[in-house]
């Protein structure tokens, strides 16, 4: 009987936010889950993932219908909710889809915004948590992890699905690079006080930029989030004079009319000696005239002209996916062929294998040195070498055989293979 | 001999100019580094074939067109070279070794003469005069191919279409700053070439300004590039206006070497230079 890995999540496809947040993620709902897992005389090993917009559960287990039951009520234990409500909302893959999974979720593949970065850490976090604090991880899902870090790793090295903008700040951000060589030491003016201002200077603060100065009607909040970016509040009457000394502005108030006229811009271009001007409008309706675009050295991008980036930038991903498709395909298969060695029999076949072929390259090595043999006296050598590797291999296949239904026996496969290195083909792993 | 080392340069500079285009369309690195490496083996072979020139010549090999040409191909490679270890701008080299290449062609299609040189070339004056122009020519050369691809990029992003140069091409900043920087320095360098220029002249012929139209030509290049780099640091002329100003002062600076030199000129032009030698 072989082992099977298993995957129980929810993402945020397949359940809505509300119950997502039951399972809260943080790290003592974790630990209970490992530690849950580790107490399970179903469960071999166990990995358990936990963000904002995913919740898994990694397993390797010889029973999986009683394991199943144990993951499914300790899920209904962490969310303090009932199985049947939660049931619709999970998927459950077994073996190579689980390995498939496990893959796509390490390589950005399956998170809400395709190719964003942070996955790969929250994932390493999990399996450091699982592997060095919980000691719930065993040979199987320490090379899962391994790989799936490798998988990710080639991912993004070999497509370009990281590259590309996908958020409307991103594109903002990407856009600002086409400008200005780098954002370290830029000035930006954030005008109004809204919650996607907010993120846009999130993101812009993310990348570099030195000050950030607020405008908003209400100097309160204003202030408010001056302070979370450690800024500075300005008055709204004070707009034009800040135009002279930033580089770039972000508007989303709720205006009804323009709050940066055109005379505005022209005026403080001279003044700001022809120094590039970056203006991102993402109020509807617009809050900057759209003819200062016109005026030389400023470029004004509003909501939509950013919305058609994020598009153009997803059809590119598109074309991306299906090549780190086919890389997580790839590894998959190569971990399969791995897990298959994990049976005794082939282990043990390798091993005889490789040792008769040692016995039988040091005999013909032997043979020349030591002169005219008869016919009886090289048959004498070979049943003489053959006995003595029979005699050594003895004890350790009897050992591997008497593993093959125990718990340990993966570690032993897995020490046997290394110790006599059989898996030539794939060092890197 | 010569012939050799010049035809090893031309196939290295023309494969790696083949390089640098697959780059820019590629976008694959590997494509660049080996295009650099490339070229770095033809500038040094184009620089060994300079220098047996020289002293097969006994003077700078500056005194025909064809040698001239090579002579202008060679400066613009080694300040593209100098460059691209400055600034590592390297989307730079596809824009710059083509015209590198089509001068060395060129310069390798003219038929070769024979020809004694008078004792009047062969002066010190000669190479500092002439160096001093092409390297603050090949300058120049960036410049304007900064223009170019700032005006390219510019209208990417001021109409939001994103061609497919809008990822190749680098920051507005990164160009107009490239293009300022190439300014600042090929100024003093023509300014160099035309004050030694007009000592060598004197020393030579006589008298240091003869109203030649390549004088002239070349004053009014001067001129125009002494207005950019004005408006530039005083104005605080950037971007757009800038790149369209380095681009017609380009545009007079390839007349004033094309046209005077072929045809207008009086002694300046090759023409009467090889009557002045033979």
């Amino acid at each position: 009987m072989t082992v099977r890995i298993v995957n129980i999540g929810m993402n945020h496809e397949s359940a809505p936010v509300e119950l997502r947040e039951c399972m809260a993620n943080n790290r003592e709902s974790s630990s209970l889950a490992l530690s849950c897992m580790r107490e399970s005389e179903w469960i071999k090993e166990g990995l358990f993932l936990s963000t904002c917009n995913r919740v898994e559960a990694i397993y390797t287990t010889d029973y999986p219908e009683e394991a199943r039951k144990t993951i499914l009520s300790m899920l209904s234990m962490l969310g303090n909710i009932s199985e049947e409500r939660f049931m619709p909302n999970i998927y459950i893959y077994e073996d190579s889809e689980a390995l498939k999974h496990v893959f796509r979720v390490a390589s950005s593949l399956d998170s809400m915004v395709v190719g964003e970065p942070q996955i790969l850490g929250q994932i390493k976090e999990a399996y450091h948590q699982a592997a060095g604090v919980e000691k719930t991880t065993g040979v199987i899902l320490n090379r899962l992890m391994h790989r799936a870090f490798h998988v990710a790793k080639r991912v993004k090295t070999e497509t370009g699905i990281s590259e590309a903008a996908v958020s409307i700040s991103y594109a903002a951000v990407e856009l600002a690079k086409k400008i200005y060589y780098s954002l370290e030491g830029k000035k930006v003016l954030l005008v109004g006080a809204g919650e996607m201002a907010e993120l846009a200077a999130r993101h812009l603060m993310g990348n570099g930029i030195e000050s950030l100065i607020v405008a908003n009607r209400s100097f309160d909040k204003a202030v408010q989030i001056a302070d979370l970016f450690r800024g500075k509040a300005v008055f709204f009457e004070e707009i034009e004079t800040y135009l002279l000394e930033v580089d770039i502005v972000v508007t989303s108030t709720s205006s009804m009319d323009f709050v940066i006229p055109y005379d505005m811009v022209r005026n403080s271009l001279r003044k700001r000696r022809n120094h590039p001007l970056f203006f991102i409008d993402i109020a509807v309706p617009r809050d900057v005239d759209p003819r200062v675009n016109r005026l030389e050295n400023v470029y004004l991008y509003d909501i939509d002209d950013l919305k058609k980036v994020v598009n153009e930038n997803t059809a590119q991903r598109k074309e991306e996916a299906i090549k780190a498709e086919r890389i997580v395909q790839e590894e998959v298969i190569r971990f399969e062929k791995w897990l298959k060695t994990l049976d005794v029999v082939p282990t043990i076949t390798a091993l005889k294998d490789k040792i008769e072929s040692i016995r039988k390259s040091e005999i013909e090595k032997s043979l020349p040195a030591l002169g005219d043999l008869t016919p009886s006296q090289i048959r004498a050598i070979d049943s003489l070498t053959e006995s003595l590797i029979g005699k050594i291999m003895n004890d350790p296949i009897v050992v591997l055989k008497g593993k093959a239904d125990g718990r340990s026996r993966d570690i032993y496969l897995d020490v046997t293979r290394k110790l006599f290195s059989l898996d030539k083909d794939d060092k890197n792993a | 001999m010569a012939e050799i080392l010049y035809k090893i340069a031309l196939f290295l500079v023309l494969l790696s100019t083949g390089g640098f285009i697959l780059f820019i369309i590629r976008q694959d690195k590997k494509f660049f580094r080996w295009s650099y490496k490339i070229l770095f083996m033809g500038f040094i072979f184009h620089t060994l074939f300079l220098v047996h020139q020289y002293y097969a010549l006994g003077t700078a090999p500056v005194i025909s067109l064809k040698s001239t040409l090579s002579f202008f191909s060679w400066c613009i490679v080694g300040v593209y070279l100098f460059y691209q270890i400055r600034f590592g701008l390297m989307v730079l080299g596809s824009f710059v070794t083509p015209l590198a290449s089509i001068l060395m062609i060129i310069s390798i299609a003219i038929p070769g003469v024979e020809y004694t040189i008078k004792p009047i070339l062969k002066s010190a004056w000669l190479i500092i005069h002439v160096g001093t122009v092409f390297i603050g020519d090949a300058l120049f050369v960036i410049t304007f191919a900064a223009a170019i691809m700032y005006l390219i990029q510019e209208h990417h992003i001021k109409t939001k279409t994103r061609g497919s140069f809008y990822t190749r091409l680098p920051s507005l900043e990164t160009l107009d700053s490239i293009n300022h920087h190439s300014l600042m320095y090929g100024f003093p360098f023509l300014t160099l070439g035309m004050i030694s220029g007009a000592i060598y002249a004197q020393y030579a012929l006589g008298s240091y300004w003869r109203w030649d139209p390549k004088e002239v030509w070349s004053l009014i290049t001067w001129l125009a590039y002494a207005v950019l780099l004005h408006e530039r640091l005083a104005v605080g002329w950037r971007g757009r206006r800038a790149a369209l100003m380095s681009i017609v002062c380009f545009c007079i600076l390839l007349f004033t070497f094309l046209v005077g030199s072929l045809w207008l000129s009086d002694y300046h032009s090759f023409d009467n230079l090889e009557g002045l030698i033979r």
